[in-house]
């Protein structure tokens, strides 16, 4: 059941270019992917491990810019005066290696945290994400400030030699953008649906219980933090290659309280939280420029977010499920009524 | 008592625990032998749970060395000593709420998966295959502690007694080959006791080691192979429940609190 939904689903987004005509839809409906790819970093550490990153903007950064400067090269003076000059790499290597070094990152953040969780996982991320940011403000060097990196390369294919192709148009982008969102999706599901991710849900539910069967609580918490932080770099590359300018304002905090919003009311935990989450206050805004002046579409959002918090506190995907449940369960309650006083008539036993 | 100490598991050597200017305990030193079932009693705040927080590393010992099975485990880590098969239950009620029974005891099963990260998300078959035996496992363990039937409910929504119960089919899960359960029947009522004594039988009969902290003097009397009496930080006696239940400065100890349960 839950799987013919995806599919269904799935097949649904596949479908949207073919119909949608309007590019600037399209360019909405990227846009609100590569946030939605991030949320369902975000939740990997907030709905399953229990922890809260709120400088999670800093990974998405990290593959945004990092990706960003290995296609279009650079040259830098290092700490130790030498020179280091690298060329334009090809796209996807650069954009792997945004990936790889946003896990690194992750890892890193995972090391120094873990020893001290809850809210002091709090503000080391919200640090770090500081400091990523003025690192791309102030090495100029480097990254042009704010000045921003431009003409970035898009994704390209190529067999050397022989032939090419490099997507500049919407349509290749959302369809790029839709397989790095599947894979994410795969591996998070892999994950939290494995001996892992249970440790990472007990840990989260019972700290000490965990412990006394034998769960590295750090060791999951990194695990956790990795694949996390992977994956928000690749949403970052994904968006870096598809603006094609990457400025500083990419370490934005509210992205990050904007990726919060999006799991919470989506549902933390879940798999589908963030897809739903993320979509709705993806396209809202857009929608609501629409119809209303500046002020009214931000007290609208907020109104929205409100409500849901407020009468789903679990988020939509888990209220869904459980009204879902329920209807099934006295439908089959009822249908078990009906067989059981027919079988009853039907045989007529005396009391026992 | 065997006086040959080479079947010794578990080694408590003169282990000392204050918190700041109290001590916990004082000085404390035993030992349990493989298959054996030995009961740790005393009255309340006697130190009993400390000790079980000193043997599977939830508390450092001020002084003194705990050893399994001839490694030095005090130093080590909570989750390193349950991998030497040293796993403890909590005395207030400790399992995963928001799981289902079932999920309690995959969670358990934790230690006897194998699987990397990267075979995870490959999805190879044996990630499967691994994942298939401990399901396989996790039916084994709920019907042996009789909750099968409850698999699908939350953890957090049992009765109070299955709680209990699920607590100990979820160390059960871990694998032990030393048992610490700290007051198991505490809050259980007559029926729920005495059926877990029977678990406790079967248990027995899998030569599952045990040390049991319980108040409950009918079960420890029941149960025990052997008693170390712990008051106020210092063991004041030791030996077969018999010798126990006579035990002049044993009897002294729980005056005003339960001695008429020493004895009958
Ligand atoms: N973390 C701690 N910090 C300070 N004091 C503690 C701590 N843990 C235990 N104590 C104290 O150590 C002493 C022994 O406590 P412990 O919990 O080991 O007793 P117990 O024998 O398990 O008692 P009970 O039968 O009530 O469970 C008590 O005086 C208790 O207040
Ligand atoms: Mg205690």
């Amino acid at each position: 059941m839950n799987r013919a939904l995806g599919l269904g689903f799935l097949a649904f987004l596949v479908s949207i270019p073919f119909w949608i005509g309007d590019q600037y839809l399209l360019h909405i409906l990227i846009n609100a992917g590569i946030f939605v790819i991030g949320a369902m970093s975000l939740n990997l550490l907030l709905g399953y491990t229990g922890q809260l990153s709120l400088g999670h903007v800093a990974f998405f950064g990290i593959g945004a810019y990092t990706s960003a400067l290995l296609s279009l090269g650079f040259d830098v003076t290092t700490f130790w005066g030498g020179e280091l000059v690298v060329g334009p790499q090809p796209v996807w290597l650069s954009f792997l290696a945004g990936i790889v070094l946003a896990g690194l990152a992750g890892w890193f953040i995972g090391r120094i945290s873990f020893k001290v969780r809850g809210a002091y996982f709090v503000i080391i991320t919200i640090s770090f994400a500081e400091v990523t940011k003025l690192v791309a403000l102030n090495w100029v060097d480097l990254t042009e400030g704010p000045m921003a990196l431009i003409s970035i390369p898009p994704f390209s294919v190529s067999i050397p030699g022989i032939w090419e192709a490099t997507f500049y148009g919407k349509t290749p982008n959302y369809y790029i953008m839709l397989a790095i969102g599947v894979v994410s999706y795969i591996v998070i599901k892999r994950l939290v649906n494995s001996r892992l991710g249970r440790a990472m849900v007990a840990l989260r539910e019972n700290e000490p219980l965990a412990m006394s069967v034998g769960i590295d609580v750090t060791r999951y918490l990194v695990l956790a933090a990795v694949v996390s932080a992977a994956i928000a770099g690749a949403a970052g590359g994904l968006y870096t290659h598809y603006v094609r300018i990457v400025d500083p304002d990419v370490f934005l905090f509210i992205y990050t309280v904007t990726m919060v919003i999006m799991v919470i009311t989506g549902g933390k935990g879940t798999l589908a939280g963030p897809i739903v989450g993320g979509i709705i206050f993806g396209v809202l805004p857009e929608i609501l420029r629409e119809f209303m002046g500046p002020e009214a579409q931000w007290v609208t959002y907020g109104a929205v977010m409100i409500a849901i918090v407020m009468f789903l506190p679990e988020g939509i995907v888990p209220a869904l499920t459980r009204f879902w449940e329920r209807r099934k369960e006295s439908r089959d309650a009822s249908d078990r009524m009906i067989t059981g006083r027919a079988a009853s008539s039907a045989t007529e036993t005396p009391s026992e | 008592m065997s006086d040959s100490t080479s079947a010794n598991a578990l080694s408590v050597d003169h282990v000392a625990v204050h918190f700041g200017g109290l001590v916990a305990i004082a000085d404390m030193t035993f030992s349990v032998d493989r298959g054996e079932v030995v009961s740790l009693i005393g009255p309340n705040g006697a130190g009993k749970t400390t000790a079980f927080n000193v043997v599977t590393g939830f508390l450092q010992p001020t002084k003194g060395t705990v050893t399994y099975q001839g490694r030095q485990v005090n130093g080590l880590k909570p989750h390193q000593i349950a991998d030497l098969g040293l796993v403890r239950t909590f005395q207030k009620t400790s399992v995963f709420d928001t799981n289902t029974v079932f999920d309690n005891i995959l969670i358990g099963l934790h230690r006897r998966g194998q699987r990397s990260a990267w075979e995870v998300l490959l999805s190879l078959p044996r990630v499967r295959r691994e994942e298939e035996e401990l399901r396989a496992k996790a039916w084994d363990i709920l019907e042996f502690v009789g909750l099968d039937r409850q698999a699908n409910s939350l953890g957090g929504a049992l009765a109070y007694g299955e709680q209990r119960l699920l607590e100990v089919a979820v160390a059960l899960a871990a694998e032990p080959s030393l048992l610490l359960l700290d007051e198991p029947v505490s809050g259980m009522n007559p029926s729920e006791t005495s059926s877990f004594m029977d678990l406790l039988a079967k248990m027995r009969e899998r030569h599952i080691t045990m040390l049991l902290v319980e108040h409950d003097m009918r079960m420890v009397m029941g149960v025990s192979d052997r008693i170390v009496v712990l008051n106020d930080g210092h063991i004041i006696a030791e030996g077969s429940p018999e010798s126990i239940q006579n035990n002049p400065e044993v009897i002294k100890a729980y005056l005003g609190e339960g001695a008429e349960h020493v004895g009958n």
